[in-house]
């Protein structure tokens, strides 16, 4: 039991349980997906470049559009905030591991089966073209094949974020360092555990709606078909219960990541810590109450608009808050403008822009002059973009050093904030006015002569700056990770959590002891009272670890299978009719299904029955601090 | 590692002693949360689509209170018995333990077998999955109630298997106790689809 089982080169990475690798796989991934959705939207742009454009045609807009939307949000957005919350959670809380290492691989796991199963439409007949909303019966009656993959792609990825977020929510509530109350919390962590809370409840229902879906496309069940009494209106409640928290879920923790970087580079302890927490739970909390202002239009009556409205509206005050006590903190603290910190503080004018326009649409009268115009586009790309994104580079630029043990190049950073910061506002302001001037959302192209020439224009040049500053995002870490690039040190930002206390990269088993946690910002406590280092909790002893496994990815694999033979119900039994077997369409697909399906529960039975106790490290093997700990 | 000889030394809640237990108890009440969203989600599609029989048959057609009665019945007290089975898992008296599991067992496959008449007896009566949408509705809410139940037979025969050669240990009780929390969440499930489904649905008629 305590032989340690190694693995080496790949199948380290494919067997690792650890939640710091496992971050680095999200990261990756979600990077991957990033440079995906911008492709696609580069296309948009280039395709709306000039009136009556036909680069790219109509039909294959759509299927850009939706997949753009779909990657940006399920693929890249999620990914990468779980990517940072993997490492950066059971730092920040004194943990040595995640809750559930298992759980936590197989989440990443799903996630990007669910990824590849939706970018194989690609090749498989097209890919889902209904919007990442996936309305009906646009979705069912008028739209190819590509919604099956949508369907089956984002219910395996679903699942995978589901008990991401629960293996976080555990984590937080149960691997908490000795005194690290709630209310001694990094905001970071406060709002990752609130966004998985968030997961928990929303998530279920985009579930339950992908599988309704699925039967009204594979099996013609009724549930959004008028024909047979099935309802249309009820498809955008379970979408919009769930697509509503989902916008949340995204911004939580970027808010979480702003108040870290704009604490530590303005030198000083984040104003009203408490009002902040009690703030994200409430913004958590009304994010469940305002999905029908998605639905302002559709008919409901005056007063379920009202009522919605007002909801909707509420939630100004709690984010007016946090923005208040964002600019309390930099009030009088000595702030450095590294690139981390620029983008934290770009980040807070252009998300309150996205956020005055969203009580602009809150109002429902309003609201039918605004719907389904770029005035909705320019509205949540402020928020999404300008909010989330920025709040990403922010997070990157600060904790790289941490994750990979190399310092980013701050020359490169800022020719990347700027770029990207100046491209963003090119692209998205223009909108706006687009929007008020008529031109609609999710149309392939518009008529010269309507004032919407100059605007697209701008819009599109916009979009090449943020595309350089993504691309010199990528220059920067090719160049930090070539030989002989500086190493980070443990503490490179004079940080105040404890994710600064160990060496850079963090060892495998995180804190040789665990923590003391005397108060927020603990490690800046420690160093205002003089000392080198976070006292430790208790002494120095054996550390217990997980075993690396495969069976969280054969688990993934199984459900890959059973996914794409449901999704490829249209062009599997073509391939066996041409390879001459006779087997009757359901036949192939209910047989992969079954297959797969079967591979996923063995994996669980093989994983219910074999108890695996992991492995320790000895005291001996626990390798010396040397010169790495913490200068106060 | 408690190996399997020192059973007597067990702790009062051997579920919650070890720290992957606790993690593994209070995951598994989240992921419950998340569970009732997701029947929440079912229920409320019910709700929406009960009223659209198209040409198809309505619930006033075809609920039977006594089936549905003899049903419920069935599923309480598998829930009664599963309770037997934690009491006797934390008593650390494991043949008890494994009988009561046994008999819960027993009493999930009953219910699962008059839940296949019913729906077959349903078919028969012209009420196909895909006839309305009140027919889409019920066969999804109740059927995947049905899913659910026999998950919780494979996976506590799967436990019961497993306990043959580990016996009650600070491995194995967690997943005993987790295994009968889910079995009284897939119970309590079924009170709610008696009351909106069933009783509601020969109350409010319905159908023609």
């Amino acid at each position: 039991m305590s032989q340690a089982k190694k693995y080496t080169g790949v199948m380290d990475w494919l067997t690792t349980v650890d939640h710091k690798k496992i971050g680095i796989l999200y990261l990756v991934a979600g990077a991957f997906f990033f440079l995906l959705g911008g492709i696609e939207a580069m296309l948009i742009r280039f395709q709306l470049m000039f009136p009556m454009n036909d680069l790219i045609g109509g039909e294959a807009y759509n299927q850009i559009l939706t997949m753009h939307g779909t990657t940006m949000i399920f693929l890249a957005a999620m990914p990468i905030l779980f990517g940072f919350m993997n490492v950066i959670i059971p730092l920040q809380i004194g943990a040595r591991d995640v809750a559930y290492p298992f759980v936590n691989a197989l989440g990443f796991w799903l996630f990007l089966a669910g990824g590849i199963i939706l970018n194989v439409s690609w090749f498989m007949g097209g890919a889902p073209d209904a919007g990442w909303t996936a309305y009906v019966p646009l979705s069912t009656d008028f739209s190819g094949s590509g919604v099956d993959f949508y369907v089956l792609g984002l219910q395996v990825s679903g699942i995978g974020t589901l008990i991401g977020g629960i293996n976080f929510l555990v984590t937080i509530i149960n691997m908490r360092a000795p005194g690290m109350t709630f209310m001694r919390m990094p905001l970071f962590t406060w709002s990752s555990f609130i966004a998985s809370g968030l997961i928990l409840f929303a998530f279920p229902a985009l579930t339950v709606g992908l599988a309704l879906l699925m039967f009204d496309r594979v099996f013609g069940t009724a549930f959004f078909d008028p024909g047979l009494g099935g309802n249309v209106i009820l498809w955008q409640h379970i979408f919009w219960i769930f697509g509503h928290p989902e916008v949340y879920i995204l911004i939580l923790p970027a808010f979480g990541i702003i108040s870290e970087v704009i604490a530590t580079f303005s030198r000083k302890r984040l104003f009203g810590y408490t009002a902040m927490v009690f703030a994200t739970l409430l913004i958590g909390f009304l994010g469940f109450m305002v999905w029908v202002h998605h639905m302002f239009t559709v008919g409901l009556g005056p007063v379920a608009n009202a009522i919605f409205a007002v909801l909707t509206m509420a939630i100004a005050v709690p984010t007016g808050i946090k923005i208040f006590n964002w600019l309390f903190t930099m009030w009088g603290g000595q702030i450095r403008f590294n690139t981390a910190s620029l983008f934290a503080i770009g980040f807070i004018p252009t998300f309150v822009m996205g956020g005055v326009t969203g009580v602009m649409l809150s109002v429902p009268p309003a609201d039918y002059q605004y719907h389904d115009t770029y005035f909705v586009v320019a509205h949540f790309h402020y928020v999404i973009v300008g909010g989330l994104a920025f709040g990403l580079f922010a997070a990157a630029f600060y904790w790289w050093p941490k994750i990979f043990g190399r310092m980013l190049s701050e020359r490169l950073g800022k020719w990347t904030f700027w770029t990207f910061f100046f491209g963003f506002h090119f692209t998205f302001f223009p909108q706006h006015f687009l929007g008020l001037l008529g031109m609609p959302r999710r149309y392939f192209t518009y008529m010269p002569g309507q004032g919407l020439e100059l605007g697209n224009m701008i819009s599109t040049i916009g979009a090449i700056g943020m595309a350089v500053g993504s691309f010199l995002f990528i220059w920067n870490i090719i160049v930090s990770h070539r030989k002989g690039a500086e190493q980070a040190p443990a503490d490179p930002w004079d940080g105040r959590t404890l994710e600064w206390s160990i060496s850079s990269p963090p060892p495998e088993y995180n804190f040789k002891q665990s923590p003391l946690v005397r108060g927020i910002d603990t490690l800046w406590l420690e160093k205002m009272a003089g000392n080198k280092n976070v006292t430790p909790a208790e002494p120095l002893s054996d550390i217990h670890m997980p075993s690396p496994t495969i069976v969280p990815l054969f688990m993934s694999i199984g459900l890959f299978i059973a996914g794409l033979s449901l999704a490829l119900r249209n062009w599997l039994p073509d391939v066996f009719q041409n390879a001459g077997i006779e087997a009757s369409a359901t036949t192939v697909v209910y047989v992969g299904a079954g297959v797969g399906i079967g591979i996923t529960l063995i994996c669980m039975l093989i994983r219910s029955l074999y108890d695996d106790h992991g492995y320790h490290i000895h005291v001996d093997e626990l390798e010396d601090d040397g010169d790495k700990g913490v200068k106060a | 590692m408690s190996a399997n000889h020192d059973v007597q030394t067990l702790p009062p809640d051997p579920e919650r002693a070890t720290l992957e237990g606790k993690n593994k108890f209070i995951g598994f009440w989240l992921f419950l949360g998340g569970e009732t969203v997701l029947f929440a989600t079912l229920f409320g599609t019910y709700l929406g689509l009960n009223r659209s029989v198209a040409d198809g048959p309505g619930p006033g057609d075809l609920f039977h209170l006594d089936l549905v009665a003899i049903m419920t019945f069935i599923l309480l007290t598998s829930s009664l018995t599963s309770v037997f089975a934690t009491m006797a898992m934390k008593s650390n008296e494991y043949v008890k333990m494994q009988l009561w599991f046994g008999i819960t067992v027993l009493l999930g496959l009953a219910f699962l077998g008059f839940e296949i008449y019913e729906f077959v007896a349903y078919v028969d009566q012209g009420l196909g999955f895909t006839t309305s949408g009140f027919s889409s509705a019920f066969y999804a809410l109740v059927g995947f109630h049905g899913a659910h139940v026999l998950f919780g037979i494979l996976w506590i025969t799967t436990l019961m298997l497993q306990a043959t050669k580990k016996r009650i240990n600070l491995t194995t009780a967690p997943k005993f106790y987790l295994a009968g929390l889910y079995w009284h969440f897939v119970d309590v499930v079924w009170v709610f689809i008696f009351t909106v489904v069933y009783l509601m649905g020969i109350v409010g008629g319905g159908g023609h």
